[in-house]
């Protein structure tokens, strides 16, 4: 009996306690964040969140890194592949021709590789200048305002402890569209 | 900065924050039983028994009981979500055997995944796993407190329902409200409303599963539970948002597992015993850090003839986790039985796949919240044994003589984990039943089918993701796995504990094998490394190494 009682005591503890007093929480602190993050246009109409990488394929936007599960927000996972694996290789090999890379010029290895959950929602700053040749043209405008746009927008990994510089590409979406439109 | 000294600056901070840690839960779960507040409450709500102890038998019975309690009422909720509340995403009916492993999975502490949070279950069946993650994480501690008391002499091993009670409401229940906190500070979402819709700016209509995260990720962290909100885990940007977020999670996993060696040492009287036990455990973890760090900061073989920039291997990573987290996160999440991943271990470069690999063959260095203690102390008696057989001495433990029925015991649990392991990979490799759910070939589709069977059997719980096992046989392999390999390391460690505290203690001599220096340490280390090594070392060299070969060739 005693253990029977110990299990709801656990219950009326966790999910009447613990949980409620989370959620408000979230609800006082932090409003936006623990709802997802969820970014609005300049219509105001959710375009989608900060924290979750979207399939961006036109050339006037900065492409995300590859996604294996092309950028289910509802079905996340990451390629698994080895590096033994053939279907690695190839599809790295289709992305290298997509952009023209050479020898001379290498490809950011983050353009080419698949994240964890397939949503990383960052690049490097190497992989966003890469991608700036493809983005003037497309807009028809000075490679150096794209660059520009870039430098506002970049953000050190650990923030004031510095690290490598990471851009959010939804955030350099719509900065971009701001900028020229 | 070198990842190498970042990861073990990491490792000095963990064990910093262990300490008081370890004083907070030896106060709450070792309290006098004298007429406290909070005992009187029990009383009131749980009954008069539960304040008072006995046997090892009757522990281990009530601790059994819970567990059955808790695996038919998860049994009911995961089977049939799709008629209850909370379930705003629509999500539907759940395949039998996958339910099954689901509740054996989380029940055990193991965590094992055969779904994809997001598109399986609803929010009340994934509030009902993070209950599990509570009351299981609350059940791994009270058993190491009651093996603790056994081999500090007392024949009264004190009250399961007591122990749980406050390991619960009176430690995990506040240090997961402190980390969810802070969770949802740092962007984590924490809300009951279904999945966000937006449209892109190209116009794409896009769906955003979303959830009570943080209050589930915190005590996913510290539990050693390791079973994500969404599939891909702590690589999923609602669950590691940011640097702040990811090195809570981090920090998470070892604090509780390491705290318990020091409240062991409290318990037995011999906190320099502990130190040397904390030591060696350390050592194991830089080690792995060392293999796991350094493997991952070579380029991916696949890359080898592509004009592609010289990096890290980034398949499988999270940029904002920065190229060491993954790694390090590898190595703490398997040798403490956590399970939760920072990086898609299936992509690792072959090598640093033996880091995680043994992490879950020893699963003792530190090890999951309370048994991994447990298990480390199965190994301790096989050092001392082996010891004694070398110096002629019949060989005791804290003043008790270690004989033929604890060692064959301590034999038979030790044995346990390699058969199981090394069994199910076999019959899982030899026939369709594992080939036809490989996703890469090679030695690195075996190595799928053995980490899986070393993650259910090590209640670990983290996987080579690309492995297709949502199939009826791993489900139902998998969780038969996962129950032997969670009770009967708690059981026959406990009847050893047992069967210690009923024998007298005999007067320590200048011939004891003394625990307190590095003597011992050095010995136990060297044994775990040794048997650890003649029992896997063939699958490593089947695995991960031909892989690495086949590379270099």
């Amino acid at each position: 009996m005693t253990i029977i009682r110990l299990f709801l005591l656990c219950i009326v503890a966790i999910g009447f306690v613990y949980l409620p007093a989370m959620l408000g929480f979230a609800k006082i602190t932090a409003p936006e964040t623990s709802r997802g993050s969820i970014i609005k246009g300049s219509d105001g109409k959710p375009v989608g969140s900060r924290l979750v990488a979207q399939g961006f394929i036109r050339p006037e936007y900065f492409h995300p890194r590859p996604s294996a599960v092309d950028y289910n927000a509802k079905g996340a996972a990451g390629s698994n592949l080895s590096p033994t694996n053939p279907k690695l290789t190839e599809r790295a090999a289709e992305i290298t021709e997509t952009y023209s890379a050479t020898a001379e010029n290498p490809i950011p290895a983050d353009l080419v590789t698949a994240s964890g959950s397939g949503l990383d929602p960052d690049i490097s700053l190497a992989g966003a200048i890469y991608q700036i040749p493809r983005v003037a043209a497309a807009r028809n405008l000075p490679p150096e305002k794209i660059r520009a746009v870039i430098d506002h927008i970049k953000r050190p990994l650990m923030g004031k402890l510095g690290g490598p510089e990471l851009l959010n590409v939804l955030e350099l979406n719509l900065a971009l569209d701001r900028n020229f439109r | 900065m070198n990842p190498f000294i970042l990861s073990l600056a990491f490792l000095v901070i963990a064990l910093g924050v262990s300490w008081p840690l370890s004083r907070w839960l030896f106060r709450v779960v070792e309290a006098p039983l004298e007429n406290n507040r909070i005992d009187r409450l029990l009383k009131m709500l749980l009954g008069k028994s539960v304040l008072t102890g006995g046997s090892w038998k009757r522990y281990f019975l009530h601790l059994l009981g819970f567990n059955a309690i808790l695996f038919a009422a998860t049994w009911i909720i995961l089977s049939n979500q799709q008629h209850l509340p909370l379930n705003p995403d629509a999500q539907g009916p759940v395949a039998t055997s996958l339910v099954f492993n689901t509740t054996v999975s989380f029940v055990t502490n193991t965590n094992l995944q055969h779904y994809s949070g997001e598109a399986t279950y609803s929010y009340l069946s994934q509030l009902t796993l993070m209950f599990l993650q509570f009351t299981s994480a609350a059940t791994g501690i009270a058993a190491f407190f009651a093996l603790s008391r056994g081999l500090a002499g007392r024949k009264d091993m004190g009250s399961f329902s007591r122990d749980l009670a406050r390991i619960t409401l009176l430690f995990l229940i506040p240090l997961a409200a402190l980390f969810a906190g802070i969770y949802i500070i740092a962007a984590i979402p924490m809300t009951l409303e279904g999945a966000a819709t937006v449209t892109t700016l190209e116009g794409v209509s896009r769906t955003i599963a979303r959830g009570p995260v943080a209050a589930f990720l915190a005590i996913k962290q510290l539990g050693t539970n390791g079973g994500g909100f969404f599939g891909p885990n702590s690589t999923h940007p609602f669950e590691g948002a940011g640097i702040v977020s990811n090195f809570i999670s981090l920090l998470a996993i070892p604090i509780i597992p390491m705290a318990c060696v020091w409240v062991y040492g409290s318990i037995v009287g011999r906190p320099r015993h502990a130190f040397v036990i904390a030591s060696v455990m350390a050592a194991f973890l830089v080690l792995k850090i060392g293999i796991a760090v350094t493997g991952e900061s070579a380029p991916t073989a696949a890359f080898a003839q592509l004009p592609i920039a010289e990096s890290p291997n980034l398949e499988g990573k999270e940029l904002r986790f920065g190229a060491t987290t993954g790694p390090l996160w590898s190595v703490l999440t398997t040798c403490t039985s956590n399970g939760s991943v920072g990086a898609m271990h299936g992509s690792f470069n072959p090598l640093s796949l033996l880091a995680p690999f043994s992490g879950m063959w020893l699963n003792a260095t530190f090890g999951g919240v309370g048994v991994g203690f447990i298990n480390f102390f199965l190994f301790m008696i096989i050092a001392i044994f082996i010891a004694g057989l070398m110096v002629g001495r019949t060989p005791e433990y804290l003043g008790k003589k270690i004989e033929a029925r604890e060692m064959a015991l301590a034999a038979a649990a030790f044995l346990l984990h390699p058969l199981l392991i090394l069994g199910g990979t076999a019959l899982f490799a030899a026939t369709s039943l594992g080939s036809e759910t490989i996703a890469n070939p090679g030695p690195r589709g075996f190595s799928e089918i053995l980490y899986e069977f070393s993650s259910a059997a090590a209640n670990n719980g983290s996987g080579l993701e690309g492995l297709g096992d949502a199939t009826t046989p791993w489900n139902i392999a998998t969780g038969i796995v996962m129950l032997l390999g969670r009770y009967l390391p708690i059981i026959i460690p406990l009847a050893i504990a047992g069967s210690l505290a009923m024998k007298p203690k005999v007067a320590e001599s200048s011939g004891t094998l003394s625990t307190d220096t590095p003597t011992f340490g050095f010995v136990t280390f060297a044994v775990i490394l040794f048997l650890g090594a003649l029992t896997f070392l063939p699958v490593a060299l089947l695995g991960p190494v031909l892989e690495h070969l086949m590379i270099k060739r």
